[in-house]
């Protein structure tokens, strides 16, 4: 079976990372990381606290329709004078939770599809690599939808059910990625020594190719959740998950089928909208935090701008002029 | 030598890899100079700063390189000689390829794995000389092939299409497309088989011969050097230690590496004998020994040696110019007898080559 | 070609195995499948339907499951995606191929300039990398996860609503009539602009990262440094990068599709936009299963069919899948 020319290839470091020693976490310093991992916090306490803090019911009417932001109602009310702020806040969690759970599956899913391909090979990996790349070309909100609307009523509103379907179409581009990585692992002499000693093979995998691919695992996990809460809310948004829920899809979706936007409520679908954008952003700069660390080459690396400076060097060499000290280049 | 015979001048070149307290020094005050139609070899083991040197001389050194003093002055046809490290990106443009050109290590990694070999040695005389129609270009391409032995019809081909050989010959044919003064060729040789070597090799002696551009062949491997260099440069830990005319060196190296270094091969013919290499290995460059670099591992190291770093000596008597970093050969000190121009002939084999 | 024959293969086996899955779902899950249907329709089927129904999915127990499956098959190939039963008595097929091309067009032009553009942005940025370009990166990072259908929705009020700039519905006015003279063009360009947009800038982050992030690896190569060595305009010595950095864009293109492809259904059905998309959340709301399954059919064939185009594109570009050895 032919494989693609695959860039997370390139990026594995040249050195295993043995063992984790505290020593060699370079942990990543830049800015963007530190708000994206700032971010992420804030959400999770969010998911976890978010009932508790409303100030309303979600779903209790009240007799102010259509508010725009206000003391009593920090974000306005819907049509039906509903909090357009306690259902934020309530939504975050089934949201979060749902992207989370089918990130984690899905990723638990792909770390056994991988790994097993790449490191048995052979017919195994044949087959694997197929069922993989079918996954993986397959349009999964299509899928999703025609799964769901075959779901019956009751099932359909178990958020758990709905993490699980959607973890089935999330799972394909993590284990093609680590299958890639194991494979180029396999080969590296400290595992060939590994197996030369006679160790057998889940002890391989657990000790020598594990760790080393945490990383990228990690990344596949954030990258994951990512597509697990974008798609959650395209269903929620759809209806066709339960919309008596309350998630910021099924916000959306109120806000949609009751013309939020041709009566200009931009209060209603502006918080959710605006807290999955965000919530995805810090996802991506937590992704982009580990990207730098799994290759170097992708940091922010040159001089910082005191020394360039004060060298008279530029901060990044540009290629084919080596800078020259005390030079005006 | 005149000023007016050097092609390529460098005068204390001092490159580093990082600025401030915890930069590298990879290449310390270093003066070479190439003549006209001179074939230099610059030998060293690795880390001894020689591909360093080569690169930052025509500026291609990547970050975190960066140039922290000396010059190198280039001879032009038209007006005074260029300092390369004070020229600026136009001007290098200028001079890039069409006055020196660079023949890579591996040319499974120079060429680039998408175009056609014809089309990457016709963008070069493209970009230098514009205004030749496709067709003149086409018709260089193939002359340039032919220079090296490749048939014309390969044009088309892709890098991978061709063996590791082939894509060497590529290589210099690419290097030589617009008949430059200079050739820099770092380690063109080391990724091939000997016979593939052998072949390269003289082709290159013949290419010369004919065109005489000069070249500053970059190796590790010293014996290479002999049948190919007029002079041989050789760096340690980032500074040179020796330069002599290639026979000579071979025959009354001065430098106790160097004559480690010769030591370090057999002969191919003569009676067997025993190898001395250098015990030790090369330093750390972050860690550099004190006064001479070499000292730790020389076994004629004077207490000197330890505090003082040597500098290039103008070596008196003999024929040709001979120069060597070396406390032993300093001012009216006697070195032992197989360090001075005429040494002893040793015990049977262990002259280079046989018989002398 | 040995390359192009295994991917066509490929897609070959992953249009049965689509096919297969629409068939055997309704059989999966628990209970009658039309009985759940019925009771999910709350009487929107009419009889008719149903028992048309039953037929369609194999279920009047006339023959056995593979006898209906063979059947099924050949349904298809007479391009017969079963009757719609919000459409009762249309056929899928028909109502589809009346939203198909808007939705081609749409997502066809939208994801070339984003694949463009992106590409060129990405190739940029990461030569002029530590400018100000850089600042490129977290906008483009915080677009990409914006979810289309909010993006759709502020462009439609700002742009649409508020501005007045742009028509917010339809795919065209409706006095025209279509046809390609210039006023239909025009007016059909005038109401694609705010859901191409959309589109555009939610999916080129993607492009340019990853073009970013395989640039500054190239640019670490030998070849890149000759080209700069060789006094080559600065224009071809990106080029030389860029030619070798594209190539994985293009080959994860399949990855980037599934994603456009989910973001562009959203969108159409915020600005209303006769395509595919509309007519999906159409066939959700009457619960119009065989539209449903038509339209995740259609949906992966075409799929399919640009990931071939993006291979054939791929085998162009890199001359060594073109010798297997």
């Amino acid at each position: 079976m032919s494989v693609d020319v695959d860039p997370e290839l390139i990026a594995l470091p040249d050195e295993p990372v043995v063992a984790v020693r505290a020593s060699r976490l370079r942990l990543p310093r830049s800015p963007k990381i530190l708000i994206g991992f700032a971010l992420l916090v804030l959400f999770l306490l969010l998911a976890v606290l978010g009932p508790i803090l409303a100030p309303h019911d979600p779903s209790a009417t009240t007799a102010d329709l259509l508010q725009p932001p206000s003391g009593a109602h920090w974000l306005g009310t819907t049509q039906s004078g509903q909090d357009v702020f306690s259902q934020l806040l309530v939504g975050a969690r089934s949201t979060v939770l749902i992207g989370f759970l089918a990130g984690a599956t899905a990723t638990a899913l792909s770390i056994v599809v991988g790994v097993t391909a790449g490191f048995v090979g052979g017919l195994v990996d044949d087959i694997l690599s197929l069922v993989t790349n079918v996954f993986l070309v397959i349009p999964a909100l299509p899928l999703l939808i025609v799964m769901a609307a075959y779901l019956p009523q009751s099932t359909s509103s178990n958020p758990v059910v709905i993490g699980l379907i959607i973890s089935l179409t999330g799972w394909a581009w993590g284990a093609r990625v680590l299958r890639a990585q194991t494979l180029s692992m396999r080969r590296r002499d400290f595992v060939e020594s590994a197996r030369v000693i006679g160790e057998p093979r889940w002890r391989i995998i657990g000790h020598e190719i594990l760790p080393n691919l945490a990383a990228i695992v990690m990344s596949s996990f954030l990258f994951t959740v990512l597509y697990a809460i974008g798609t959650f809310v395209a269903l929620a948004f759809l209806g066709v998950v339960d919309v008596s829920h309350w998630s910021w899809g099924s916000m959306l979706f109120w806000a949609e089928s009751l013309n939020a936007a041709q009566v200009n409520a931009w209060w209603w679908f502006f918080p959710p909208g605006l807290a999955i954008a965000l919530l995805g952003t810090s996802l991506a700069l937590v992704n982009f935090g580990i990207d730098e660390f799994i290759n170097p080459r992708l940091r922010a690396a040159g001089l910082s701008r005191k020394v360039a400076r004060r060298a008279g060097l530029p901060r990044r060499a540009k290629l084919g002029l080596t800078p020259v000290l005390g030079g005006h280049r | 030598m005149s000023d007016q015979e050097a092609v390529l001048d460098i005068q204390g070149l001092s490159v580093d890899y990082g600025v401030g307290a915890d930069a590298v020094h990879a290449v310390v005050d270093v003066s070479l100079r190439l003549a006209r139609g001179e074939v230099l070899g610059l030998a060293g083991e690795s880390g001894s700063g020689k591909s360093t040197l080569a690169y930052a001389v025509t500026r291609l050194l990547r970050a975190p390189g960066v140039i922290t003093g000396g010059q190198a002055w280039f001879a032009v046809d038209d007006g005074p000689a260029v300092d390369l490290m004070a020229a600026d990106a136009h001007q290098l443009r200028k001079l890039r390829w069409s006055e020196i050109s660079v023949v890579f290590q591996s040319a499974m990694h120079a060429l680039n794995p998408v175009m056609r070999i014809g089309r990457q040695l016709s963008d070069v005389i493209r970009a230098h000389r514009p205004g030749l129609s496709s067709s003149e270009l086409k018709q260089r391409a193939v002359r340039l092939l032919g220079l090296v032995g490749i048939d014309g019809d390969r044009l088309g081909s892709y890098p991978h299409e061709l063996s590791g050989g082939m894509r060497q010959r590529v290589m210099i044919a690419m290097a030589l497309a617009l008949e430059p003064k200079v050739v820099i060729m770092d380690e063109p040789t080391t990724a091939l088989d000997v016979v593939t070597q052998r072949e390269i090799l003289e082709e290159l002696i013949g290419l010369r011969d004919r065109l005489g551009f000069s070249v500053l062949f970059i190796t590790h491997d010293l014996s290479l050097l002999i049948e190919l260099a007029d002079s041989i440069a050789v760096m340690y830990a980032g500074r040179l230690v020796e330069r002599a005319p290639a026979r000579t060196l071979f025959d009354s190296p001065c430098h106790p590496y160097t004559y480690g270094l010769r030591g370090s091969f057999p002969a191919l013919s003569g009676e067997r004998s025993r190898m001395t290499g250098i015990p030790g290995s090369p330093p750390d460059l972050r860690n550099v020994p004190s006064g001479c670099a070499f000292h730790p591992r020389c076994g004629y190291a004077l207490e000197q040696c330890r505090h003082d770093t040597p500098k290039l000596l103008q070596l008196a008597g003999g024929t040709a110019d001979r120069s060597v970093a070396c406390w032993l050969h300093d001012g009216d000190r006697t070195p032992p007898a197989e360090l001075t121009d005429h040494p002893p002939v040793v015990e049977a084999g262990n002259t280079v080559g046989g018989a002398a | 070609m040995p390359h192009l024959l295994r991917r066509l293969a490929f897609y070959l086996v992953t249009a049965w195995a689509a096919i297969t899955v629409n068939f055997f779902l309704p059989h999966l899950m628990p209970g009658d499948p039309v009985q759940n249907l019925v009771a999910r329709s709350e009487g929107k089927l009419s009889p008719q339907a149903v028992d048309a129904l039953r037929v369609q999915l194999g279920l009047s127990g006339h023959q056995s499951l593979w006898g209906d499956y063979f059947r099924y098959w050949g349904q298809l190939f007479h391009g017969n995606l079963g009757l719609s039963t919000s459409f009762y008595p249309a056929q899928v097929s028909t109502v589809l191929s009346a939203a198909l091309p808007w939705t081609l067009i749409l997502v066809g032009t939208a994801t070339v300039i984003s694949f463009v553009v992106g590409t060129l942005a990405g190739a940029l940025v990461a030569w002029r990398r530590g400018s100000w370009l850089d600042g490129v990166l977290p906008v483009s990072t915080f677009f990409q996860a914006v979810p289309y259908f909010f993006f759709a929705l502020v462009l439609l009020i700002f742009f649409g609503n508020d501005l007045g700039w742009f028509p917010i519905a339809g795919g065209f006015d409706q006095g025209m009539s279509p046809g390609l003279s210039l006023p239909f063009v025009g007016s059909v360009i005038q109401h694609g602009f705010l859901p191409a947009v959309t589109i555009v800038a939610s999916s080129i982050a993607g492009w340019i990262l990853s073009m970013r992030n395989m640039m500054v690896t190239t640019m670490d190569e030998d070849y890149v440094l000759v080209a700069e060595a060789k006094g080559l305009p600065g224009r071809q010595v990106v080029g030389y990068a860029a030619r070798n950095a594209i190539l994985p864009s293009v080959s994860s293109f399949s990855l980037s599709l599934s994603f456009v492809v989910s973001g562009a259904l959203l969108t159409e059905i915020v600005f209303s936009y006769p395509g595919i998309g509309f007519q999906l959340l159409q066939a959700v709301q009457s619960e119009d299963f065989p539209l449903l399954q038509g339209i995740f059919l259609i949906i992966t064939f075409a799929v399919l069919a640009a990931n071939l185009v993006a291979d054939l594109v791929y085998t162009l570009l890199d001359p060594r899948t073109r010798q297997e050895a």
